[in-house]
């Protein structure tokens, strides 16, 4: 297998390609080929023409001159909108908050995902609630979230963040003032926590406990099991919750709107794309840059699959 | 020795997930408190607690909206299942040659900024007439949920030991049979999982519900942001009606964690 | 194209209705004189006085059987998104929608609302002349009238009598900017700041006592001919000025501040001023959530080189264009907006509750004049002396005064907001910011210009 693994997929036991089907015919293989594809097409038809047919939609929309309170002047203005996508000031700056925010909180989510995961696989009093507890914020309302950590958690008087630095003997922190970029980062890391691991106790929960007990009888400590049993085992696991948790939090808007609106390198694409469509009403650019936004998220992913997963994967086999 | 560090470890984790789960914790107290004393400064931590906010929501009409929300999460669910499992199930059991290609189209549907399609499916959807229409709402967010399903499921069927699959196959079992008796019930928690994830989205989906119906599919989330008030207090009973728009899940979550867990865990829990 | 398309739906429309009508009519004769029932879905803010309608709204579906009327409310941003997208795309969602006075007259002038002069000059009970002639200048455009206010606000400078008596320190009724930054500086102590002001960058948050403050500075978004203002003398000192105050004064963590915020550190006796939209007077006189009820003074708005810099706003109930109700919808505009709704308001929920703002008559009601005394003199006599034709010291081509009457002005000010937040927050100075923002603003006044 020489093809980049772009699904982090649990790979089957290699076999070798002769030998795959060892008992079946090629017809039998044809057919089942045909099998699969007829299983494929509901879902892929659906998924073409609900999300394409806009896309294609948004493509046309990014061509046109369109603010939508001056529905007399539409028209055709081809790049014009692209133009403004790569020459205006917003575009790179938005990109680069995108970058950090997004990286930041996925890796802090991981990382705290990942401490969680092992401190819950253990055994103990309560683990059920426990875990049910840890789920929770992944449950809420994005809005609800971002509303609750405003008033309740950050805010300058009244947030219990404060309060407890106040306890603590330390100055009480304008989070919003001060540290946006944080302040965003803490609310995604707090919400996107529980999903990493979530899918991080799975993979640990299918560790094969005789393995770990052999390691630990052959008087491998703890701290080596885990980095040379554990962290290759939780390798796809660890990918699959990358690449989900990075897809819904470049999605992220709510903590933005709701905390810092945009300023202090907080305005990411996403927020950039809802202020040129809903506050600038410019129907146009916020199409340019959702198709900017777009074919840049793809060819990072695909760049990032190909390379980085691969050499994750090629690490984790040592 | 080691039953003393065992302790010292459960006694952390409790206080860590407590610290996590604190500021949920506190939305429930504040739904409790008045707005005065949910907003006094500093904050009180000994206050009259009753259930007015709680009657204020649902004064307020949140019947409708939950069940509003019921319909579309719960549909939009049932129809990603569908097409979903046969979808994993064909990319699975034969690798078409574009596996990874289909694999990624599904994916990369999920990276247009919803701020960017939302116009122009405001706009299809008006001249299909289809604004403000439940079953409308529940088809796009199959669609959003559609690719993580696929993506999931299929790491999932990979999971399923293939030696079943031909004893079953050898048996004279046709393609359905195949799936729905002999696969789907090892995949039971696994999907089990992907349900709960894609009813959570729907479930908390904001952008498309505020903007695409109004009343009569008008679900929970903007409900809930209708609870934001420029012009005075609000935290105590948005508080209480984040409270009663969380339970469902938090229910559902706790029934399913069981399931939830082992069905991400599948394949090596033999 | 279009044109035709639409004519062969609406001929669809009204074929289908006929049947439907011809249908009623023959099944049901006495189903009552007002035709078939009519459901109006009505999009508003969800602020107090919204909310107290939807709990009156009873009131008149009772007097107008047949008419049932469905409130949706929304926060603020998302209504403007919502009913923006519906107005403009003609979707015909709402029958009734609550717009701001910065939209009335750019979506009247679209002809995307109907034309409300007919139906209320019609009307002699419901007394159009009696609507604040200043609000009702912001809601025309060529003397016709596109929406009713429903309430009305202006600004106005509240200060902690109490704090200002223990500080041996007075408050004239027109103060001077210098005189409340002077007296700022002297009440700010650990316990509580000298002055809440905005600081949640927004054009509505922000900027809206921003600009106020930049006018009566002598500064302006535009001048006469749409050439954009933003890194002039006179608006960079009044911004320097409000965020030197902020900075010296102010309270804490002023980013995340817009009305909600300072209105809970006033009410618990956190700050000493406030300068604020007027209707905060009626909450913090509300002894169940405020600490400092009946301890506080309202004086005019901080003046500099004008003479009244206070803003104008109001929240007005219009009928889109494509409301296929457009009869009921008028009916409950009216209705809503009426002397009569105010006594119903008074009556059953409180005189303090009345929507402030909107009719003159409303000041001499007497039961709303002893129940409002702290605060309903001094909001009438200010809303009755700002000039939203030209509140600054400079004439202005659009109407209106902490905001420009042009679609791109909200992301002008929004972007603006969010370069000054920096300049709050210390990551750029005030120069910098204002000169990326009057690149910004100049693009949206060269639009004007063609």
């Amino acid at each position: 297998m020489t093809t980049a693994s772009i699904a982090p997929v649990r790979q089957r036991t290699p076999v070798p390609p002769g030998e795959e089907s060892g008992t079946a015919t090629r017809l039998a293989l044809k057919k089942k080929g045909r099998q699969a594809r007829a299983l494929v097409m509901p879902a892929l038809i659906f998924s073409l023409v609900l999300t394409q047919v806009p896309f294609l939609v948004t493509i046309v929309f990014s061509m046109l001159q369109w603010n939508q309170l001056r529905p007399s002047e539409i028209k055709f203005n081809w790049f014009e909108n692209y133009a403004v996508v790569f020459t205006g000031p917003d575009f790179l700056p938005s990109l680069m908050s995108t970058v950090v925010i997004t990286g930041s909180s996925v890796v802090l989510s991981l990382l705290l995902g990942l401490f969680f995961a092992v401190l819950l696989d253990r055994k103990f009093m309560g683990r059920g609630l426990a875990r049910t507890l840890m789920i929770t914020p992944f449950l809420i309302m994005p809005a609800a979230a971002a509303l609750l950590w405003k008033w309740s958690m950050l805010d300058v008087n009244v947030g219990m963040v404060n309060w407890a630095l106040n306890a603590l003997g330390l100055p009480s922190v304008a989070w919003n003032t001060d540290l946006p970029v944080v302040t965003i980062v803490i609310l995604l890391t707090w919400q996107y926590t529980p999903f990493m691991m979530l899918i991080l106790l799975a993979g640990l929960q299918s560790q094969s406990r005789e393995v770990l007990e052999a390691a630990s009888v052959d008087g491998a400590g703890p701290w080596r099991t885990f980095q040379w049993m554990t962290l290759p085992h939780l390798r796809q696991y660890i990918e699959i919750s990358t690449l989900l948790g990075t897809i819904m939090m470049l999605q992220a808007f709510d903590p933005i709107a709701i905390m810092t609106k945009g300023t202090g390198g907080t305005k990411t694409l996403s927020y950039l794309l809802y202020e040129r469509a809903f506050i600038g009403l410019d129907v146009g650019q916020a199409a340019a840059f959702g198709v900017v936004t777009v074919i840049i998220t793809i060819a990072v992913a695909s760049i990032a699959l190909r390379t980085l997963f691969k050499v994750f994967i090629n690490g984790g086999d040592r | 020795m080691p039953k003393i560090k065992g302790s010292i470890i459960t006694a952390a984790t409790w206080v860590l997930v407590l610290l996590f789960f604190f500021p949920i914790g506190w939305m429930v107290f504040t739904s409790l408190k008045s707005e005065g004393d949910a907003a006094s400064i500093p904050p009180k931590f000994l206050v009259d607690l009753n259930f007015d906010q709680y009657a204020i929501v649902f004064d307020r009409g949140m019947g409708s909206y939950l069940l509003n929300s019921l319909s579309a999460s719960l549909g939009s669910t049932l129809i990603v299942l569908l097409l979903a499992i046969p979808c994993a199930y064909g990319l699975s059991i034969r690798p078409i040659k574009k596996v990874q290609d289909v694999l990624f189209f599904f994916i990369s549907t999920r990276f247009l900024p919803a701020a960017a399609s939302i116009l122009p499916v405001f706009f299809i959807l008006k001249s299909l007439g289809a604004l403000d229409n439940i079953t409308a709402l529940s088809l796009l967010y199959t669609a959003i949920n559609l690719p993580i399903a696929v993506w999931m499921m299929r790491s999932f069927f990979n999971e399923v030991p293939m030696e079943i699959v031909e004893a079953a196959q050898i048996d004279g079992a046709n393609l359905r049979t195949e799936l729905t008796k002999v696969v789907l019930p090892i995949l039971m928690p696994g999907i089990a999982a992907v349900a709960l994830i894609c009813f959570i989205f729907a479930w908390n989906e904001y952008f498309l519900a505020t903007l695409l119906t109004t009343f009569t599919a008008r679900t929970t989330p903007p409900f809930l942001a209708s609870f934001v008030d420029g012009r005075g207090q609000f935290l105590a009973v948005l508080s209480a009606a984040s409270t009663v728009a969380v339970l469902p899940v938090v229910i559902a979550g706790w029934v399913a964690q069981k399931q939830l867990v082992r069905g991400l865990a599948m394949g090596a829990v033999k | 194209m279009l044109v035709k398309k639409r004519a062969l739906v609406m001929g669809a429309g009204l074929a289908i209705t006929a049947v439907l009508l011809s249908g009623c009519s023959g099944a049901g004769a006495g189903a009552g004189a007002a035709g078939q029932d009519v459901t109006l879905t009505l999009a508003t803010v969800n602020n107090p006085q919204m909310k107290d309608m939807e709990s009156l709204k009873g009131t008149f579906e009772k007097e107008n059987p047949g008419i049932k009327v469905n409130f949706v409310q929304m926060e603020e941003g998302d209504l403007r998104a919502a009913v923006t997208a519906d107005v403009a795309s003609g979707a015909g969602q709402y029958d009734v929608v609550t717009v701001g006075a910065y939209e009335v007259p750019q979506w009247g002038a679209q002809g995307w609302l109907t034309d409300l002069t007919p139906a209320l000059t019609s009307d002699a009970a419901y007394d159009v002349g009696d609507i604040l002639p200043p609000v009702k200048t912001a809601l025309s455009v060529d003397g016709k009238q596109y929406a009713v206010p429903f309430y009305g606000e202006s600004s106005i400078l509240m200060y902690n009598k109490e704090m200002f008596a223990a500080a041996g320190l007075t408050m004239s009724n027109n103060p001077t900017w210098q005189e409340v930054a002077a007296a700022a500086k002297t009440l700010n102590t650990p316990d509580h700041a000298g002055i809440c002001l905005r600081g949640k960058p927004g054009w509505g948050d922000l900027f809206a006592p921003l600009t106020t403050v930049v006018q009566t500075f002598g500064g302006a978004w535009y001048d006469n001919n749409w050439n954009a203002q933003v890194n002039s003398p006179a608006f960079t000192e009044g911004v320097n000025f409000y965020v030197d105050l902020l900075k010296s004064a102010g309270e804490k963590d002023p980013v995340s501040n817009s009305f909600t915020e300072c209105l809970n550190q006033l009410s618990a006796g956190k700050v000493a001023m406030w300068y604020d939209a007027s209707v905060a007077a009626s909450i913090l006189e509300d002894p169940t959530t405020s600490k400092v009820a009946g301890k506080m003074g309202y004086v005019h708005a901080p003046v500099y080189k004008t003479k009244e810099s206070g803003w104008l706003w109001s929240w007005n109930l219009a009928v889109p264009a494509t409301s296929k109700h457009a009869d009921a919808a008028v009916k409950f505009a009216k209705w809503a907006t009426s002397k009569e709704y105010q006594q119903l308001v008074g009556t059953t929920l409180g005189w303090t509750r009345v929507p402030p703002g909107a009719r003159t008559s409303t000041y001499s009601i007497p039961e709303y004049k002893t129940a409002a005394a702290a605060f309903a003199p001094i909001t009438l006599e200010v809303m009755n002396a700002v000039n939203p034709v030209q509140p600054g010291l400079n004439p202005q081509p659009w109407v209106g005064i902490q905001y420009v009457t042009i679609p791109e002005f909200q992301d002008v000010g929004n972007q603006v907001a969010q370069l000054v937040a920096d300049a709050i927050a210390g990551r750029t100075t005030v120069e910098e910011a204002l000169a990326k923002g009057q690149v910004i603003a100049q693009a949206a006044g060269d639009k004007q210009k063609k």
